[in-house]
């Protein structure tokens, strides 16, 4: 018993990731795509940061009288990993957009039809 | 006669002071508590965003003109890496802060406080730029 | 947290999927903070339930509201995702458990950190001397990465649209 209350909060994860993984590779919009994305990424983060905790620590911030820390270092990595996702997630809804403009949609699978329409098209 | 329009204006215009208040504390305050350069710069750049909601795009680019926030975009990492090479030029490595100040201690405070600026305004002008690009967007289509 | 990603699969009309994620970060932060991640959770929920929904919502402005119905179903992409979430669960069982004090991640570097950081660096906020001081490259580097994003939407959606109007007229004929 001891084990799944230990692991729980893994495998809680690694269903979080597998249903992210699953929207960026099934699904066929772009927007959910990039999603999805977003969905893996704070359940990568919940990895790190619950790796970090300490039984009976508090949050790393040097107090009076205070014994245990949590560990602070993934807490830094979280972070710029946090604000790096956002930055890519600006840039992929960005792209998104300019694929709009040039193929008048952002389903994927219209998309490879109309990508290979225009090769089609220029090669002479 | 209130009109749904006028409630969100007046709530806005209360809000968005303590909105950018709120922002300078968490830069400044990042050592004592939770916070630092990267929440300052999105709730900063939060402000502007709701102004940009609330009162139109047009006035949004007038109080953040396209070249405020590139000067804030360039600016703030100028800044991070001015303070490195300022480092390295008085004599430590880079990005090494003890050299700022004759007290090691005193120029690690001083270094931390640039570079959380440098990150903060950075982070600020382009949450801000990115998202008036995407609005600015909007309205040239539909014109 | 599970039940929202589930919804945010299956449900179609895209603003509602928006929406959701926001939710999603919202509760994620939440999560951080009981994680005793205090730092993480502010910049997880101004960041993700902030400016990512912000964002989506305007690109949907731009593009589309609602999902294409899939007229195909292929189960590869669900036997595959099982598949790795087998394998990572299988991996799990050899970690430490939850909260665990006695975990190789706390003895190494950290000890130097929590120990020291008081001493050497100064500012009682651990997270903020190690991202500003003591990895302050780091820090360096991702300012940059920010940087290149916008530039990179800058360059990308920043022009205006009424050349590229002109242009799509002229030359799409078909």
């Amino acid at each position: 018993m001891e084990i799944f209350t230990g692991l729980f909060n893994y495998w809680v994860v690694i269903v979080l990731m597998m249903m992210g993984f699953y929207v960026v590779i099934a699904q066929h919009n772009l927007v959910k795509k990039i999603i999805g994305l977003n969905i893996f990424q704070v359940s990568v983060f919940l990895f790190y940061i619950s790796m970090g905790k300490i039984k009976g620590g508090t949050a790393p911030i040097i107090g009076e009288g205070i014994e245990i820390y949590s560990n602070p270092l993934p807490h830094v990595l979280i972070l710029t990993a946090i604000v790096v996702g956002v930055a890519t997630t600006a840039l992929g809804l960005a792209l998104t957009v300019r694929i709009n403009d040039a193929f008048g949609t952002i389903e994927e699978d219209e998309i490879e039809v109309l990508e290979a329409a225009d090769d089609e098209q220029a090669t002479p | 006669m209130l009109s749904p329009r006028s409630i969100l204006r007046v709530v806005s215009k209360l809000l968005i002071p303590p909105i950018l208040l709120f922002a300078l504390y968490v830069q400044f305050h990042g050592d004592f508590g939770p916070g630092g350069g990267f929440q300052a710069g999105v709730i900063f750049a939060a402000a502007f965003i709701l102004y940009a909601l609330v009162f139109g795009i047009r006035n949004a680019r007038k109080v953040a003109p396209a070249w405020l926030t590139r000067l804030m975009l360039a600016g703030g990492l100028l800044l991070y890496a001015g303070v490195g090479v300022a480092t390295m030029i008085l004599g430590g490595d880079f990005l090494d802060y003890s050299a700022l100040r004759s007290d090691p201690i005193a120029g690690q405070h001083l270094g931390i406080l640039l570079i959380e600026l440098g990150v903060g305004t950075t982070v600020a002008g382009a949450m801000i730029s990115i998202f008036l690009i995407f609005d600015g967007r909007d309205r040239e289509e539909s014109n | 947290m599970v039940i929202t990603a589930y919804t945010l699969v299956r449900i179609r009309s895209l603003f509602a999927v928006a929406m959701l994620s926001g939710i999603y970060s919202l509760v994620g932060a939440s999560l951080y903070l009981v994680m005793d991640a205090v730092d993480v959770a502010f910049t997880e929920a101004a960041v993700g339930a902030g400016i990512s929904t912000v964002l989506m919502l305007g690109t949907l402005s731009l593009t589309t509201r609602m999902e294409k119905v899939s007229t195909k179903v292929s189960p590869l992409p669900l036997l595959v995702v099982t598949l790795t979430g087998g394998l990572l669960i299988y991996a799990t069982l050899d970690m430490p458990y939850y909260g665990d004090p006695t975990a190789p991640i706390h003895h190494s570097v950290s000890v130097r950190y929590v120990e020291k950081s008081g001493d050497e660096v100064g500012p009682p906020n651990m997270v903020t001397s190690i991202l500003a001081s003591y990895r302050g490259y780091d820090t360096l580097g991702e300012v940059s990465v920010i940087f290149t994003a916008a530039i990179g939407v800058m360059a990308l959606i920043g022009r205006s649209r009424r050349r590229r109007k002109q242009d799509d007229e002229s030359g799409d004929e078909s």
